[in-house]
């Protein structure tokens, strides 16, 4: 029983942190058809500096639970700063061009922001251990928990919460959404989509940098700690259907759990897996879980 | 004929590298080799319309699998190693083109890079097949002839030249007849083409099945220039330089892979000398530069200059 437990929660952290990785990929995706690689580097960037934020303020003496305020700044900084950046500066000339080639066009930006980040933040590994140590452990099923992990559920279910709540009930959402669905037609009923665009990015530049920072305290941060990140956050994304919110909800749940019991019961299997469910799904239903219908054009 | 003529004057050219020059560039020229290869293999499928992030998944099967033969069954023939390499990508590329051959754009990118983080999965955490130290392997001779020591790489480098200048031809005599249009015809339309009575899906399997076999020649190549072979050649990363290479030379020609792999292998050489810390950003910045300025690859300088 207990058992059963422990593999259910490490499984729910691990879908909250995957979860937070691949809502801004099948979000970008849905309404901006690019498959942004560029996903992970803002991932690292985050985590960079979220450990410079963070760092600078416990080593300036105040209140330690401040450091959170920091992660989170670090998140919406690297978002708002790098997403524009991105999106004006080279995604917009790219737009009508093969989604395969925007992948490439994506890949690029990746391998250039992993060497800009070792070129700022040098090929040491950083630390920042005091936001993870601080809230201390829960019991559960006999087993100490920390609470940081309590944290990075509680961060998931209100993004997923809000990011729910603003496509379905505002106006903007319902903007985004009409995009998502038809980007010509909702063109031609005046969607500046240009605006929208810009504003996807962001917020999903924003989601993988708060992602980056909320790990930050739990591993070391090193180069490359984007590479394995974003083939991960893909594998959710396709698992859910390109493009569905929900979707990458119930990815990153199956994924999660499918993880945690094979990294209990059969550990040697472990990336395996995560691969296995990806392909499984994929060839039982081709375009995802959750993904829309869409007409056939000839 | 021209074909012919350029071929053979290649091979000639790789025969005079084998026997005269210095070890490293004997060793440079079978990485260039080995990776055009793949690369040739991408540009194939490429032609279907498909582009596959998941190459280094046969790339990494014959590489393990002159490994294994070395390692595990006391096998050191470097001929037996490259066709156990061919032949094993070829018969898993059989497999999985049955049913990766119904997929298209975007998903059947992900979908092979799927089954290549799989192989990668298994690797780095299977005991017998080294994990992540990966295998040691050595050959000592060609078609049970024994070589001598310090020579071996040369005659590699012959074999591996005859090997992929063979398979280089028998590509270019395919896709510049029926096939190759019937090909950028499915690229094109699929839906007409099978209106037209050819089946879209044969073309596609077919051609993934040519990737597959090249691209596990070109690993067990690869393994045995370097004389090792770890999980990396499985990774996404593996597979997304191959992309690159494949995007930098173009699809128009037979050659442009080989040329874009040289390209690539002596940028990677002068830049881990010099830069080894702005080697990947400038890597990014000329592949930006390629699908902005060049979209059809550096083989269309070529052609242009030709054509004026």
């Amino acid at each position: 029983m207990n058992n059963i437990l422990s593999v259910a929660f490490d499984g729910i952290v691990y879908a909250s942190w995957l979860f937070l990785m691949s809502a801004g990929l099948t979000l970008i995706y849905g309404v901006m058809r690019i498959l942004n690689v560029a996903h992970g580097s803002l991932y690292a960037l985050g985590a960079y500096a979220a450990c410079s934020l963070a760092g600078a303020w416990l080593t300036a003496g105040l209140p330690a639970a401040g450091s959170f305020a920091m992660l989170l700044a670090a998140a919406i900084l690297v978002g708002c700063v790098f997403g524009p950046l991105l999106e004006r500066g080279l995604l917009q000339w790219m737009y009508g061009k093969d989604e395969v080639v925007l992948v490439l066009i994506t890949y690029a930006v990746f391998l250039i922001m992993e060497d800009v980040i070792k070129l700022v933040w040098g090929v040491d590994s950083m630390l920042l251990p005091e936001p993870y140590a601080l809230p201390g452990n829960f019991m559960l099923g006999g087993l100490a928990y920390p609470v940081y992990n309590l944290i990075i559920i509680a961060i998931a279910l209100v993004t997923g919460l809000a990011l729910a709540f603003a496509l379905h009930a505002t106006r903007r959402g319902k903007l985004l959404l009409a995009v998502i669905h038809d980007r010509e037609i909702s063109m031609a009923m005046g969607i500046d989509i240009g605006r929208v665009y810009l504003a996807t990015f962001a917020l999903g530049a924003t989601l993988a940098a708060l992602g980056g920072a909320f790990t930050a305290p739990t591993v070391a941060v090193t180069p490359g700690i984007g590479v394995e990140v974003i083939v991960l956050a893909f594998a959710v994304v396709v698992i859910g259907g390109l493009g569905s919110l929900s979707g990458a909800a119930i990815g990153a749940l199956l994924v999660g759990l499918v993880r945690s019991a094979t990294v209990r019961y059969w550990p040697e299997a472990e990336l395996f897996s995560i691969y296995a469910v990806m392909a499984i799904v994929l060839i039982a239903r081709p375009k995802g879980l959750f993904a829309a219908q869409e007409a056939r054009k000839i | 004929m021209k074909a012919i003529a350029a071929a053979a004057l290649a091979f000639a050219a790789l025969i005079a590298v084998a026997l005269l020059a210095p070890q490293w560039l004997v060793f440079m020229s079978m990485l260039v080799l080995a990776k055009g290869a793949v690369v040739l293999g991408l540009v194939v499928l490429m032609r279907t319309g498909l582009v596959s992030f998941g190459q280094g998944l046969y790339f990494g099967i014959g590489a393990y699998a002159a490994a294994l033969l070395s390692h595990h069954l006391r096998i050191a023939d470097a001929a037996a190693m490259l066709l156990a390499g061919a032949v094993a990508a070829g018969v898993v590329a059989a497999l999985l083109g049955l049913l990766l051959a119904n997929y298209r754009e975007i998903f059947f990118a992900m979908l092979s890079l799927a089954f290549s983080m799989i192989l990668y999965g298994l690797l780095v955490k299977s005991a017998a097949l080294g994990s992540t130290d990966g295998l040691h392997l050595q050959a000592r001779t060609l078609f049970g002839i024994a070589l001598a020591s310090g020579t071996e790489r040369r005659i590699f480098l012959i074999a591996g030249a005859i090997c992929v200048v063979i398979a280089a031809l028998a590509v270019h005599r395919l896709l510049g007849g029926h096939w190759g249009r019937l090909a950028t015809a499915v690229r094109d339309n699929e839906l007409r083409v099978a209106y037209l009575g050819a089946s879209p899906f044969r073309v596609v399997y077919v051609n993934y099945l040519i990737a597959g076999a090249l691209a596990g020649l070109g690993g067990a190549l690869v393994a045995l220039a370097v004389g090792h072979v770890d999980p990396d050649t499985a990774y996404w990363t593996t597979s997304g330089e191959f992309v690159f290479i494949a995007i930098l030379g173009g699809t128009q020609s037979i050659a442009a892979p080989f040329v874009a792999a040289a390209i690539f292998e002596a940028l990677r050489t002068v830049a881990s000398q010099y830069a080894p810390n702005v080697w990947q950003m400038s890597l990014g910045l000329g592949m930006l530069a390629i699908i902005m300025f060049l979209p059809a690859g550096l083989w269309s300088l070529a052609r242009r200059r030709s054509a004026a």
